[in-house]
């Protein structure tokens, strides 16, 4: 406690002369972030953002990236950049390299949220005048995230500065922002709630909120009609979203689902080694991304698209393998299938968890898999977007061979009728054997999709392969469209239910749904209608 | 052909007897110590390292010459992540192979499935996971964290440091997650959070599509009130969830996520880059700078042979367990359940984090409480710990029908859940 004192102390006495712009005190302040009492160093970082020296937003930025170190052997604080043996010591300030010690000759400064909150104002405030539009923006945007009072006017005076009119908007916002937290008159604040209102969105909501009780009447009138006006537009918004959110996880669903469309859609065959013909595909990516890791680093951004092919090859081929020994001495008896196809899927299982390992595989996301486009008040994941393109790219290419291949007409007629089939000289065996193979393929190519947004572990087929018979049965065996319409339409009324129900209590809600459908159209959505159904 | 048949059989019955006397023999010049980790299955993940971590223990308990000069012998079987074979297999160790002692489970529906048998044939179960309290059994000591010893700190420190107000309890849908949020609930509404402020929301196990839920967050943390969440969410369903949170950019700094769940192990299969800041709450953190726990560390990476393995929580509590078990069974001169058990209370071990645990008579440990905030290389950097130890306190005083419970294995209590004492 006395320490923490002391050290307040000394932070205030040291950090009011700097007030005074004088850029000798610097290296002193930087010195004293070394410290383990947040308090204190909290009070360090805005006596370095009183100075408004552009030099410390190098050091404060390096706190804030836990780059910044102290030297053991005196306490001094410097910028921290790993070499290829130890540490290399950069001066804070002046940014000249100064030495190279040992790794443990240096250690890193710790903080914690807090003091990552007050470094992201400390740090927007010194940057509002930055010559560089993008980090002039960066700064109104975490002020606007960090709202401090005290930095109303450097706020205004960036505002005036600025020529770009979106920073300027910006700008206005996060004085806006700052102007509640303050104690400017009431005029100032209606007018702040009038532009914050106007900007809308979830974050203006919180600070609306956020005003305290005691305010006056009519500032929290304004708020309050604020806060409506917002919440209206929200509320189309997450509709909007519900169904977004419904499609990407009927994208999902569809994925793994397709190459069971064609294995037990098409084939018949109950296949429960499905999910992990997915998750050999998973593995796959893994394997292409440890190799590019180790081998060139700069191809990383390309891993997916090496992985997919691979994928395709590696499941079908184990597919393939599978059919040639153990599924075409029981086509027609399904449960002896069904049984095998189990033993099949466990003896997958153990032999990934067996080369592998049991725990789970780091698969790396390429930077356009990273990150979010913000659609209004909608966040849309780049991976999830991707996954939905590559999902309907993934189907409509199978449909092409389908429809439009020797292949594809073969398998058509053979699943149609076998015998004539093989009376007009196509040899059903090997078309058996390629169909098996891929429809293993695809879901290779889903196990790539699915290492995006799931663990790549030994168990990731299990979770899949209930979902992709639902999908299948339900949209109506044998049918893509129906594979296509079932996935989306099971995914949006999950999403819609997940809010009101819970999760857990949406997929129940759904799978009673499902039996239910299936009492009344067992064939399900897009029932094949022909003589193949009735054999 | 019949003749030949024969012959065989005979052979086998032979071998067979040859095999039983040899077992014999062993039996009686090794100390045996069953492992009841699953091996498969979805809890393999996590369970598989601490079976790896016993054989290390005991491999180097017997370089230390054994245990009141026998060997200790490792009996591993696989109950493979399902609950009803952990009680089959947990029989087999304690009937057929005669196990002294078993370290074992994760899960609590494990653990709840194989009490009745280890109270039935009165053994011994080490149990080494943070759990939800609310059990006090004879036969088992619990090594990882009660409740008061992990999530209430957790709580308070975020109310403290970061002045949280509004609180999401999520967790995974089964009996850890529903226990613990029920007594976090009645701990924020004793300190005056209104009910509006608290926000609960169960999962599946193994939950991958997160978006809603994160969604859904995001909306209740734009109140004006800082807002963090408090995740029991259990097992490898955490990476998407965190993956989810770092693509919609929640930051730390905005909406902190505290779990109970995550350490070192679990955050082996993710990229921390936008997970910074994220705090967990555990007894132990790999990056703690101690002599003890860097000799701990170097011992695992020889036994496993791989510098990248990281070491965790559960990890510790074998370790302490195991200590306890070996200087309990030295001071009874027997393994006998009974004159060991008595044995164990008050028997202390240094922690790899500094201090000393403790074994207290009521089955719990005295441990520190560390909190700590993710960092970028996967490791958990603390920003908090407790000045001295915390006391595993089995029924929560936060729960009104369980706080007026004690639990205590010494006369005159002799008693895991009682109102009065028994004597």
């Amino acid at each position: 406690m006395i320490a923490r004192l002391l050290a307040l102390m000394i932070a205030l006495c040291c950090g009011l002369p700097a007030l005074a712009a004088d850029p000798d005190d610097l290296p002193g302040l930087i010195d004293q972030l070394h410290t383990r009492d947040y308090a204190a160093m909290e009070q360090t970082v805005n006596a370095i953002a009183a100075t408004g020296d552009p030099l410390a937003v190098a050091p404060l930025q390096a706190l804030s990236d836990g780059d910044l170190y102290y030297r053991k052997s005196d306490d001094k604080v410097f910028i921290a950049r790993k070499a290829e043996s130890g540490t290399d010591l950069i001066d804070p300030l002046t940014g000249e390299f100064v030495e190279n010690v040992g790794r443990r000759d240096a250690r890193k400064i710790g903080i914690n949220n807090n003091m990552r909150r007050a470094l992201r104002g400390a740090l927007g405030s010194l940057t509002l005048l930055s010559p560089d539009p993008s980090v002039r923006a960066a700064a109104a945007q975490s002020l606007f995230k960090s709202p401090d009072p005290n930095a109303v006017e450097a706020l205004g005076q960036a505002i005036a500065a600025e020529k770009d009119a979106a920073i300027r908007t910006a700008m206005e916002e996060a004085q806006a922002a700052s102007i509640l937290l303050s104690d400017l008159d009431d005029a100032t604040k209606i007018a702040a709630i009038e532009s914050l209102a106007d900007r809308g969105g979830r974050d203006a909501m919180s600070l609306l909120k956020g005003i305290p009780d005691t305010a006056s009447d009519p500032v929290k009138a304004a708020a309050a009609d604020g806060i409506a006006s917002i919440e209206a537009a929200l509320a189309l918004w997450s509709t909007a979203q519900n169904i977004y959110y419904g499609i990407s996880l009927g994208s999902v669903l569809l994925m793994a689902a397709i190459g069971l469309a064609i294995t037990f859609g098409v084939m018949g065959v109950i296949n429960m080694a499905h999910g992990e013909m997915v998750m050999l595909g998973a593995y796959t990516t893994y394997v292409v991304q440890e190799i590019i890791r180790n081998n060139a680093p700069g191809m990383f951004e390309f891993s997916l698209a090496i992985a997919v092919p691979l994928a395709f090859l590696v499941s079908g081929s184990v597919g393939v393998l599978i059919e040639r020994t153990v599924i075409r001495y029981l086509y027609g008896r399904a449960l002896e299938t069904l049984l095998a196809t189990w033993g099949v899927s466990l003896i997958i299982q153990q032999l990934v968890r067996s080369i592998f390992g049991p725990t789970n595989k780091e698969v790396g996301n390429p930077d356009f898999m990273s990150g979010a486009v913000q659609l209004g008040e909608m966040t849309l994941t780049y991976n999830r977007i991707w996954i939905i393109v590559f999902a309907l790219v993934v189907l409509a290419m199978l449909m092409l061979v389908l429809k439009r291949t020797p292949l594809g007409l073969q398998m058509r007629a053979v699943t149609q009728n076998r015998r004539m089939a093989g009376a007009m000289g196509i040899r059903t065996d090997r078309v058996d054997a390629l169909t098996f193979g891929l429809g293993s393929g695809i879901a290779g190519m889903a196990g790539v999709a699915l290492s995006q947004i799931d663990n790549v572990s030994p168990n990731l087929g299990q979770s899949y392969i209930i979902d992709s018979f639902m999908v299948v049965v339900f949209g109506g065996v044998g049918n893509l469209w129906g594979t296509l319409v079932g996935a989306l339409s099971l995914g949006i009324a999950n999403k819609f239910l997940e809010p009101y129900a819970g999760a857990v209590l949406a997929k129940i809600l759904v799978l009673v749904a499902i039996i239910l459908f299936i009492q009344k159209r067992p064939r399900g959505l897009f029932a094949l209608k022909g003589r193949a159904v009735e054999s | 052909m019949f003749g030949f048949g024969r012959v065989k059989a005979l052979a086998a019955v032979s071998a067979l007897a040859i095999g039983l006397t040899t077992g014999a023999a062993q039996a009686a010049d090794t100390i045996k110590v069953g492992i009841l980790h699953s091996l498969s299955g979805t809890m393999a993940i996590s369970e598989t390292t601490l079976k790896d971590v016993m054989l290390m223990l005991i491999d180097d308990q017997n370089k230390k010459g054994g245990l009141l000069g026998k060997q200790l012998e490792a009996v591993v079987v696989d109950p493979a992540s399902n609950w009803p074979l952990f009680a089959e297999k947990a029989r087999e160790l304690i009937e057929v192979n005669g196990t002294s002692v078993v370290f074992g489970c994760w899960t609590s529906v494990s653990r709840k499935s194989v009490l009745p048998v280890f109270e039935e044939l009165n053994s011994m179960l080490f149990y080494p996971v943070q759990y939800e309290g609310e059990e006090s059994s004879r036969n088992v000591f619990y090594t990882g964290a009660a409740p008061n010893q992990q999530a209430i700190p957790a709580v308070d420190y975020l109310m403290k440091t970061e002045s949280v107000e509004r609180w999401v309890l999520a967790g995974t849908d089964y009996v850890y997650p529903r226990t613990t949020n029920k007594i976090l609930e009645s701990y924020l509404k004793a300190k005056g959070v209104p009910a509006e402020d608290i926000m609960i929301n169960y999962t599946p196990f193994g939950h991958s599509d997160w978006q809603t839920i994160v969604a859904d967050i995001k909306k209740f943390g734009s109140a004006g009130k800082k807002t963090a969440v408090v995740s029991t969410i259990n097992g490898d369903a955490n990476v998407p969830f965190y993956k989810e949170l770092g693509n919609q950019g929640i930051k730390a700094e905005d909406i902190p996520v505290v779990a109970f769940s995550v350490g070192e192990e679990e955050l082996a299969g993710i990229d921390t880059g936008p997970l910074v800041g994220h705090l967990a709450a555990w007894n132990y953190f790999m990056s703690i700078d101690t002599p003890e726990n860097d000799a701990f560390i170097s011992k695992w990476h020889a036994f496993i042979g791989n510098e990248d393995r990281v070491t965790n929580d559960p990890m510790e509590a074998h370790y302490i367990g195991f200590k306890m078990w070996v200087q309990a069974v030295q001071q009874a001169g027997t393994t006998d359940v009974d004159a060991v058990r008595q044995a164990m209370y008050g028997q202390t071990v240094p922690n790899l984090t500094g201090g000393i645990a403790v074994m207290n008579t009521n089955h719990h440990l005295s441990k520190p409480v560390v909190i700590g905030e993710i960092q970028d290389d996967g490791q958990i950097q603390t920003v908090w710990s407790t000045d001295g130890v915390v006391v595993g306190d089995a029924w929560s005083d936060f729960i009104p029908e369980s706080a007026k419970l004690t639990a205590d294995w010494t006369y005159p209590w002799v008693c895991g859940g009682c109102e009065k004492p028994t004597y």
